[in-house]
């Protein structure tokens, strides 16, 4: 579905990722795990077309390259960013409807979907987003993103200073959302859980990729125990 | 008497001042510029209204009707030709640019009409109604009250069409836009046409009773940008109050000190509003 070959990209001058090589299959869990500041964002923004990169990213058979930020969410790539960046002035509602922008026919069942995973968002439909927990803010961001028909999500660190208990809401919402047929990209620093979940994973150190696997070989990794898991 | 007097006609004038501030106020919230031809195209907007009136004898309030649009589709250009180019670079680059485009404005406007000022008179412009002993301007009252209803408009659009809310949402982070599918060139596009029709309509609405002149922009430009800094940047809602309060600080001052007082009044006032509270009365902590 999407193949990534020989991805550099950065930040003006500065290179932050290094010839990356990812397949990702129609279906799958894919996630990238590695510490802060290794690139994973960075990658989902390579994708999302949010900043220039050079190598090859095609999906579907087609290349991305070429194509604006807002031309490749009508590919069905739906890139939920770090720090949930939610319209904070916006209503839950309002949140919803512009995550749904591109699908103004299908905003009412996509919204029925959305608050039917996350009842907690139809009891807050009118609150501003800018007032919401975190939390609250990351399950209006991943619905927010349900709301655009996706193909294929990506996720930049859902459970960032999630509470236990809702880290476990929004892991189990990944998992519920890849079963309706959502194919899922999930760049994480929990990295138990993220590879628990996944059917392949891919360790990113320093803008490279240093190791691939199924999620199950990956956790029993010896690398993967020492460096991510404290074992 | 005298209060009453100064207050209703300082909020008649201030509902024009918040137009033009609204329309500055939407093209820095959207995209992040201060646009210095702001003054000049209400300038424009003056000379459209003086033409429609002495050439077609078109009513200068009628006219919104044709200045509106046009007004509209000139900004979407010069944004398409001009300031798209400079979206993302520092703001001295954007601010030498726009003053550039409001110079040209005004130069061919001196070039075109000469430096005398006209005059816009209708068969009311100096008339009043009396309400109580209380005298209020016929042109003023009008005006004030297309302001109301185009402001009003304004909000519906903005927070009840789609593409209203994409506007809005671009203008509270413009890369979650683009990731909503949002093509946010054509939302700047957009903004920078509604600002330009709005300066134009507050220059419309403003020639009857004000002197027509090339230059007559600067003096509003100073007034838009104050209202923006005084309402918060980039707030809708704080330009339209901030408009309503120049007004009445103008007039008051002209009441109890004299007319001469009236800009520096305002200026003490937007000094003390950046020394005390830089986000302006409703912008939020940390916006610029």
């Amino acid at each position: 579905m999407l193949n990534i070959k020989n991805l550099n990209a950065g930040y003006g001058e500065m290179p932050v990722l290094k010839d990356i090589n990812i397949t990702i299959a129609q279906g799958e869990i894919v996630s990238v795990v590695g510490s802060n500041g290794a690139g994973k964002s960075t990658l989902l923004k390579a994708i999302s077309g949010l900043i220039k990169s050079k190598g090859t990213i095609t999906y579907n058979n087609e290349s991305l390259h070429t194509l604006a930020a807002h031309t490749i969410v009508h590919r069905g790539i739906i890139h939920v960013p770090e720090g949930r960046k939610i319209f904070p002035e916006m209503s839950v509602t309002e949140n919803l409807i512009m995550g749904g922008y591109l699908h103004p026919k299908d905003r009412k069942k996509n919204m029925e979907h959305v608050f039917a995973l996350f009842p907690k968002l139809a009891d807050r439909r009118s609150q501003l987003g800018g007032t919401m927990s975190g939390g609250e803010q990351q399950m209006l961001a991943i619905g927010r993103g349900l709301m655009g028909n996706p193909k294929l999500l990506l996720l930049d660190e859902p459970s960032l200073g999630l509470s236990p208990l809702f880290t476990e809401v929004v892991f189990g919402a990944i998992q519920s959302i890849n079963k309706s047929g959502v194919t899922v990209l999930l760049v994480e620093q929990n990295v138990y859980q993220s590879l628990s979940i996944s059917n392949k994973g891919y360790v990113i150190e320093i803008g490279s990729i240093v190791l691939t696997g199924t999620g199950e070989d990956l956790l029993n990794n010896q690398d993967v125990k020492k460096a991510f898991l404290g074992m | 008497m005298f209060f009453i007097q100064s207050l209703l006609s300082g909020i008649l004038t201030g509902g024009v001042y918040a137009l033009a501030g609204i329309g500055m106020s939407l093209v820095f919230g959207v995209m992040n510029i201060s646009n210095f031809a702001h003054g000049d195209l209400m300038m424009l907007g003056m000379y459209l209204a003086y033409f429609a009136f002495t050439l077609l004898h078109i009513d200068p309030y009628l006219s919104l009707l044709l200045i509106i649009p046009t007004a509209f589709l000139f900004g979407f250009i010069i944004e398409k030709v001009f300031i798209h180019r400079i979206i993302h670079h520092p703001h001295q680059n954007q601010i030498l640019l726009t003053i550039g485009l409001g110079l040209i404005m005004s130069n061919t406007a001196l070039l075109a009409f000469t430096s005398d000022p006209k005059i816009l008179t209708t068969s009311y412009s100096s008339s009043a109604v009396n309400i109580g002993g209380i005298s209020l301007s016929v042109p003023l009252l009008l005006s004030f009250a297309i302001t109301a209803g185009i402001t009003g408009i304004l909000f519906l659009f903005l927070s009840k069409t789609t593409t209203g809310l994409a506007l809005w949402a671009t203008s509270q982070n413009r890369e979650a836009a683009q990731l909503m599918g949002i093509n946010v060139a054509k939302m700047s596009a957009i903004a920078f046409g509604l600002g330009t029709a709005l300066a134009a309509t507050a220059g419309a609405l403003i020639a009857p009773v004000y002197y027509i002149h090339p230059l007559a922009g600067h003096t509003f430009l100073l007034k838009a940008f104050t209202i923006c800094v005084l309402g918060g940047l980039g707030s809708v809602v704080g330009a339209g109050v901030g408009g309503i309060i120049i007004g009445i600080v103008e007039s008051m001052s002209s009441t109890y000190l004299s007319s001469d007082w009236k800009d520096v009044v305002v200026f003490i006032i937007f000094l003390m509003v950046l020394l005390l509270r830089p986000q302006g009365l409703l912008g939020k902590k940390g916006e610029q």
